[in-house]
């Protein structure tokens, strides 16, 4: 395939995961949106009243970040693993196999439209939560590179669910079981500066902390570790899954007998 | 001539053991309408799915067009349409929306994709249903719909794994007539059905596959040309007391109304009408007792199974 022909190619599978999340927004848009809204009107407005300022600002705004970045990962991981999976299940995952499209194409595409999704997701939240907090950005560079990574690692993870995945049961063990404690104990809605010192050592084998804390410090400039680190840490994983997404899609795992 | 496709030893062992395909040499010609047949489980899917890169091979070398699927794989896939046994359509998409993502995977822009969608829609008469989503299409729809899908980047080469299974017969005629506009455009054909009529009417090649093995590889009219007699069914004008005495023919009679005649390559035809009119015999219609491709294709078949049968005794 030529380089154009490439780009067609990813284009096509993005714009048919855009379709695709689009036409279900009922399913895949709203309910993040209705849920964070409940987040903000409990945690922040009702029960955030009775809390002390965190880390010198006022507890809603504290949360603020966590929630948005919560929607993130969520939504990322949920778009490819179902998408995908559902490809797998009727078989029409076919149509890119026989093609000539490579594979990292293939991989490319579908974190696209994870990516792009999470983002969408992430905005609606945002906007909704305008309405209890008083958002500013501190470093916009910086909350851009961290959603848009932390987006990219979970559109990975949820592509490398999908391939494992034998049933609909397996693709939401990882989000219910693994993704959303993580998130939960990632900082969300406390810092991990809190917690007994047994309590933060093991709170800091998280990798999802470092991303919450990295993109709030975008938006308040207080975090509870080195943003670099977290850097460090996103890339990381972000090259180990996709050289796993890479690797499963060049032997056929689950796809090819 | 490059041969379109040419397999050789090819091999390929699943992981539970079994041995789908025991080392098979093929050529398919270019230009040419290929029949591969065998049996439920001979292997003719496994060889379909090596073709096209889904079924990962043991041992031995496939190339279309002169191109090894290992080595220029991308080149490859870009030159085969694939109709698959299983229906394996997204069922919540449109049909237009199918035909134009499929297009993309192999580079084709959306404005060129959407005139070749337009096209096999329409000549598949499934223009009228191109909003709809698969799901709503009946057995028969599903089926044309695959054909266009592996049509939409013109391929050079197409693959059909049992086109035509629930496909209703005038819409399975007039996807012939269309199968064979487009092999005579100089698309290259190689089917799979388990219709032998359909596999005599359309193809002029024929490989027969069994147990993993190539049983057979020769043309249709020399793989014809072996069947020493054909048994014809002969509806008569006036009922029969007796069965008559046809010198040269062996004849039975079902019931009165009808002859059953079995004719020898050498005997001919015009000689038994001759035989029956000088018996005054009023015939109405004739037609073949069971298609001439099922009878050699069981012999054939069964002919494979004896050999097998018997190297396991001599093994033992």
């Amino acid at each position: 395939m030529t380089r154009n022909q490439q780009l067609v190619a990813y284009q096509t599978i993005v714009r048919k995961e855009i379709i695709r999340f689009s036409r279900i927004w009922v399913q895949t848009i709203l309910p993040p949106v209705v849920t964070t809204s409940l987040y903000f009107v409990i945690f922040g407005g009702l029960i955030g009243r009775q809390i002390h300022d965190m880390e010198g600002v006022r507890y809603m705004d504290f949360i603020v970040p966590g929630l948005i970045m919560m929607a993130v990962i969520t939504n990322s991981y949920s778009n490819v693993v179902s998408s995908f999976y559902s490809a797998k299940f009727q078989r029409s995952v076919e149509e890119i196999l026989v093609s000539p499209t490579p594979n990292w194409i293939i991989l490319s595409g579908f974190v696209t439209g994870g990516v792009v999704r999470g983002l969408v997701v992430g905005a609606a939240v945002t906007v909704v939560s305008l309405f209890f907090s008083h958002l500013h950005v501190y470093d916009p560079w910086v909350s851009v590179s961290v959603v848009l990574l932390t987006s990219v690692l979970f559109s990975l993870g949820g592509f490398i669910n999908s391939v494992f995945a034998r049933n609909f049961d397996d693709i939401s063990i990882v989000p219910t079981f693994v993704l959303t404690p993580l998130t939960y104990l990632g900082g969300v809605f406390y810092s991990v500066a809190m917690l007994p010192a047994f309590w933060r050592r093991i709170s800091l084998g998280n990798p999802i902390l470092y991303m919450i804390n990295a993109f709030r410090y975008g938006f308040l400039g207080i975090t509870d570790i080195n943003i670099w680190l977290s850097y460090g840490i996103i890339m990381f994983f972000i090259v180990i899954l996709t050289a796993i997404s890479l690797h499963l899609l060049d032997t056929g795992y689950g796809m090819r007998s | 001539m490059t041969p379109a496709l040419s397999i050789r030893s090819l091999t390929k062992t699943y992981s539970s053991g079994y041995a789908a395909l025991k080392g098979i040499d093929l050529d398919v010609n270019q230009g040419d309408f290929f029949a591969l047949l065998g049996p439920n489980g001979a292997g003719k899917s496994t060889t379909i799915g090596i073709i096209t890169s889904l079924v990962t091979k043991t041992a031995g070398q496939v190339s279309v067009f002169g191109h090894d699927i290992d080595r220029d794989f991308s080149l490859v896939k870009s030159f085969i349409g694939l109709v698959p046994q299983e229906v394996n359509l997204n069922i919540f998409e449109p049909l237009i929306q199918i035909l134009v993502n499929q297009a993309g995977y192999y580079g084709i822009a959306r404005r060129r994709a959407l005139e070749r969608a337009e096209f096999v829609l329409r000549r598949l008469d499934l223009w009228e249903r191109r909003h709809d989503v698969v799901r709503t299409l009946s057995g028969g729809m599903k089926r044309r719909m695959m054909i266009a899908r592996a049509l939409i980047h013109e391929p050079r080469l197409l693959i059909l794994d049992e086109p035509s299974a629930g496909v209703d017969i005038e819409i399975r005629h007039s996807m012939w007539e269309f199968l064979r506009e487009i092999n005579a455009a100089g698309t290259t054909i190689i089917l799979t059905t388990h219709y032998l009529e359909e596999a005599e009417s359309l193809c002029r090649h024929i490989a027969i596959i069994d147990s993993g093995l190539l049983v057979e590889n020769t043309t249709m009219k020399r793989l014809l040309a072996r069947l020493g007699a054909e048994t014809f069914m002969l509806d008569l004008g006036a009922p029969l007391a007796h069965v008559p005495v046809l010198t040269g023919y062996r004849v039975s009679m079902p019931d009165n109304h009808t002859l059953e005649v079995e004719v020898s390559r050498n005997a001919g035809m015009s000689r038994l009408f001759a035989e029956l009119a000088a018996h005054d015999i009023e015939v109405l219609s004739m037609r073949n007792k069971t298609n001439r491709l099922e009878q050699l294709f069981m012999r054939l078949v069964e002919g494979n199974r004896q050999r097998q049968a018997a190297a396991q005794r001599r093994r033992a």
